[in-house]
């Protein structure tokens, strides 16, 4: 750890997003309802500025900024991904949510829940973590329940009642670590042993598990994922995971590292298992929303790889963070597909060949790019997760994860072959088909200039 | 120059983009303007590593984009053009959805000839799982029969194999020192790595081979595929099977390689032996033909083996892997063009059931000719390419003078006994003898332009093979140097 400061201009990021959910919160309470896309645009702007000041933060030297938030690569990279990812949802949203009563409160709860995921990953001190768990929890309940019918309304409250309840346990495990090190920061974190401190980081685990959709928290995902608005969906099996996983893996290589017990294993065998189970699952999935859902938890299985290998392989943070943010890129793209098309069901899908063979292509790159295809952006990802694995001695890991990834393929090529079926005529939202465009592109840009960016960034 | 070759296919596909072009002749002339490119980089090879090319792509893995020739993939090189040419020809009259499947194969095309030319294990991997998509998509797109089924059956199968590859590639790259994926850096200081990394990269290698036991992804995917994705698949994408085993398999594990020799050698034998006897069974004639792809892909992994002696005469096993990269070349030429024949039978009959039919010969005299040519030639009659390869290989084996290669080289002669067997049954049964339920018409012309120039180009390494073999053998002394050390 290098200086400490004291300097707010060291969160700018975090304050432009703040500013921006703010003044369009207020800019809401005052624009007619057909000028209300206005806001949109105002937290675009603090998107993009956002994204400015971290390229800026990202060329000075890390820091400790108020002894509680780290501004160092893990953060630059969680800023610079949850930034980019918020910006597409909430052109995503602008469809759907324009010339709805409450268009204002859309924008503004994806700008809290976006600022809460950051500091999440950002968090340098327990109690920062469980603020930020907080924040970037409640705006995503109210998400999920938006719409204000049934499956949204039941989505919600599963969602919620299974985040306050593992929040209390995440409180629980901060609180027991207190008693146990004295201190809540990081950094000041001695070596604490036996049971009580296993019993703290399992705690501890049960909220970042919730929040990254891994096993045995994950039984919100699908229900959420299917029940929830479509932009909803992609959000929340997007963005607040890059900061839960930033957040694990901070906490493994300073706090966990200390603390003498078998917490790594523990890990390990939570992404197999999570790897496995959302595989398992997704197999047979006829709604592509739940398949998507479940696919989402393998993915978190295979991002717990590298937190397992924190601080034992050098390839565990390059492999961390290219594979959270060509995730959330490939995701968001697969996503926008189901929004594009407007369609929940996989028989949907046929004729869209026909329809729209652009759409087509695109959405094998986004599905190909999950499964970890060359030269998509997650294969490189995939390839430094192996890598990592065998390297800190986890070969079998490397092994479990490889079958999965061919396991996987099954399903994903489930949603692609209906498409090149004889089907009925299909109507694509242009707006949501340039965002799969889009991330289709960046997938593969990321994955062939994968060199330049660890090479500059990572 | 050789980027050029490499990706000029994929800029064609591009050009398809533009509506109103005749898809098919874009094709023919992208593969032709390729092929050309391949014979100025032939006639310009000057030995070693030649047409290097390194750019940096992912340096902090040490992964780069590093292609180059030598004499093991130069040929597979020439080969890929050769035979996407000949697709190109022969699928002249696609009526379905043509823009599209000309894209495809040029991807293909693209992936393959990378592929051959890739010298970092990270891009080999990198076309190697591409080539799984494209072929993926033109079984499912264009194939018959249960084509879904056959195609998920082929994309899982193969990909399997090729996760396992890439884990054998991570234990290679954990294992060198300094750290890197690169094939020429690798090769001049092998890695660290024992017996569980040849595993993986054998598995991988094998399943796309294919060898017993990991083959029976190949005759559904065969049979459902369409004739040009069938001899693309047989003719190209097996031969990436034998060319890692060659490439990387053989010189980067050189230790695990002798150590384990005698397993590959019985692999190797087993899948000769099988192959032609299952092949002798079908009465599928497509199915029969990819049984042989078996038994002929057998003959490469017995002589990578044998290579692999280090007691062995070194003279012997130089020979041997000759034969053997002499013997990619010539199936993938003989194997095409039989998968295209079988591609007419198809065309006019839409079946493949060897006891319909009969006396094509009276009514197809040209297709007739040229399917007996591909049948000798695929048996191994001398004058022919695949006698060339097959008997270097069985000189090489049993020229080491070991008494186990003995008995291998042995038995496997016995493969070739099945193999002209069953293939003189399906000329019997199928072009001579009575007529059967099914009539076959003649090949038309673009249908002979793309199998005959195949059948000549065995023809001419069958009669004078001095050219193709002189251009193999540098590769061949390096590679069973670099094993015994």
């Amino acid at each position: 750890m290098t200086g400490m400061t004291e300097n707010p201009v060291d969160l700018l990021p975090e304050l432009l997003i703040l500013a921006g959910a703010v003044i369009g919160l207020l800019a809401g309470l005052f624009l007619p309802r057909g000028r209300q896309r206005w806001v949109g645009w105002i937290c675009g702007i603090a998107l993009v500025a956002a994204l400015a000041a971290t390229s800026v933060a990202a060329l000075r030297p890390d820091t400790m900024a108020f002894e509680a938030y780290s501004v160092d690569l893990l953060t630059h990279v969680a800023r610079a991904t949850v930034i980019v990812a918020n910006f597409l949802v909430l052109v995503l949203a602008a469809g759907w949510a324009r010339g709805n009563s409450r268009e204002t409160e859309v924008y503004v709860l994806f700008m809290l829940a976006a600022l809460g995921t950051v500091i999440l990953a950002g968090a340098g001190d327990l109690l920062v973590l469980v603020a930020a768990y907080l924040l970037a929890s409640i705006p995503a309940y109210a998400l999920a329940g938006f719409a204000k019918d049934e499956a949204g309304t039941e989505a919600a409250l599963k969602y919620f009642l299974m985040g306050a309840f593992l929040g209390v346990l995440m409180l629980a495990g901060v609180t027991l670590l207190y008693g146990l090190a004295g201190t809540t920061a990081y950094q000041d974190f001695g070596p604490v042993r036996g049971g009580a401190a296993g019993l703290a980081v399992v705690l501890l685990l049960g909220g970042l598990l919730f929040k990254a959709g891994g096993v045995p928290a994950h039984f919100w995902v699908p229900d959420v994922t299917e029940g929830a608005s479509r932009t909803v969906a992609a959000f929340v099996t997007t963005v607040p995971k890059i900061g839960a996983f930033v957040a694990l893996f901070r906490l493994a290589v300073e706090v966990f590292a200390g603390l003498e017990i078998g917490w790594r294993p523990l890990i390990a065998i939570i992404a197999a298992a999570t790897m496995t189970l959302g595989n398992l699952a997704a197999f047979h999935q006829d709604n592509v929303r739940r398949l998507l859902a479940y696919s989402t938890i393998s993915q978190a299985g295979y991002l717990l790889v590298p937190i397992a290998m924190a601080g034992q392989s050098d390839l565990a943070e390059p492999a961390l963070l290219f594979y959270v943010a060509a995730y959330a890129i490939t995701n968001l793209g697969a996503f926008a597909v189901v929004l594009a098309v407007g369609e929940d069901r996989l028989a949907g899908y046929a004729g869209l060949a026909r329809r729209s063979p652009g759409l087509v292509l695109a959405l094998i790159v986004c599905l190909l790019g999950l499964v970890g295809t060359p030269p998509t952006a997650v294969f490189v990802g995939k390839v430094l997760v192996f890598a990592a694995a065998w390297d800190g001695g986890y070969a079998w890991l490397a092994v479990v994860a490889a079958i999965n990834t061919v396991a996987s393929v099954f399903y994903y090529l489930r949603w692609i072959r209906p498409a090149f079926q004889p089907g009925d005529a299909i109507t694509v939202a242009t707006r949501a088909a340039r965002i799969v465009y889009v991330a289709a592109a960046v997938s593969l840009l990321l994955g062939v200039g994968s060199g330049v960016v660890l090479a500059n960034a990572l | 120059m050789l980027s050029l070759t490499v990706f000029l296919p994929l800029l064609a596909a591009a050009l398809l983009a533009v509506p109103r072009l005749p898809a098919c002749w874009i094709w023919v002339a992208a593969a032709a303007a390729d092929l050309v490119l391949v014979v100025v980089m032939w006639l310009g090879y000057r030995g070693g590593i030649g047409y290097e090319e390194r750019l940096r792509w992912i340096p902090s893995v040490g992964a780069g984009y590093h292609v180059g020739v030598d004499g093991l993939s130069l040929p597979l090189i020439a080969l890929t053009a050769v035979l996407f040419l000949s697709c190109a020809i022969y699928s002249l009259t696609q009526a379905e959805r043509p823009k599209s499947y000309a894209a495809l194969f040029l991807f293909l095309q693209t992936v393959s000839t990378g592929l051959f030319a890739a010298l970092d294990l990270l891009l080999f991997f990198v076309f190697f799982d591409l080539s799984i998509v494209g072929m993926y998509f033109v079984i499912v797109g264009w194939g018959h029969g249960d084509r879904a089924r056959s195609a998920l059956k082929f994309f899982l199968y193969t990909f399997l194999g090729s996760l396992a590859l890439l884990l054998g590639f991570i234990g290679l790259y954990l294992g060198s020192d300094p750290r890197t994926f690169d094939i020429v850096d690798l090769t001049a200081s092998p890695p660290e790595a024992g017996a569980l990394v040849l595993l993986a990269v054998g598995i991988g290698l094998a399943v796309k081979t294919p060898t017993v036991p990991f083959h029976t992804w190949l005759p559904p995917a065969h049979t459902d595929a369409p004739a040009a994705g069938s001899a693309i698949l047989a003719g190209i994408l097996l031969k990436m099977g034998t060319y890692g085993f060659a490439r990387i398999a053989l010189p980067l594990l050189p230790g695990p390689w002798r150590q384990y020799a005698w397993v590959i050698i019985v692999v190797g034998v087993v899948s000769v032996l099988y192959g032609a006897l299952v092949a002798l069974a079908q009465q599928n004639i497509k199915r029969l033909i990819a049984y042989t792809s078996v038994n002929h892909m057998g003959y490469i992994v017995l002589a990578l083996g044998a290579a692999g002696l280090a007691a062995g005469d070194v003279q012997a096993r130089q020979l041997a892997v000759t034969g053997a990269v002499t013997q990619m070349v010539s199936h993938g030429l003989i194997t095409g063009a039989l998968f295209l024949l079988t591609g007419i039978l198809w065309d006019r009959a839409h079946s493949y059931d060897l006891d319909r039919f009969g006396g094509i010969a009276a009514s197809a005299r040209t297709f007739t000719l040229m399917t007996a040519v591909a049948a000798f030639a695929s048996l191994g009659l001398p004058g022919l390419s695949g006698f060339i390869a097959e008997f270097q290989i069985f000189a090489g084996v049993i020229g080491t003078g070991m008494t186990g290669a003995v008995v291998a080289g042995g038995l496997s002669i016995v493969g070739i006994l099945i193999t002209a067997a069953l293939l003189l049954r399906l000329l019997q049964k199928a072009f001579l003898g009575p007529l059967g339920e099914l009539r076959v018409s003649e090949a038309q012309p673009h249908e002979v332009a793309s199998i005959a120039p195949l059948l000549v180009l065995s023809l001419v390494i069958g009669i004078v093979p001095g050219w193709l073999l002189d251009f193999i053998e540098p590769f061949s002394a390096a590679l069973v140097t670099g094993v015994s050390r």
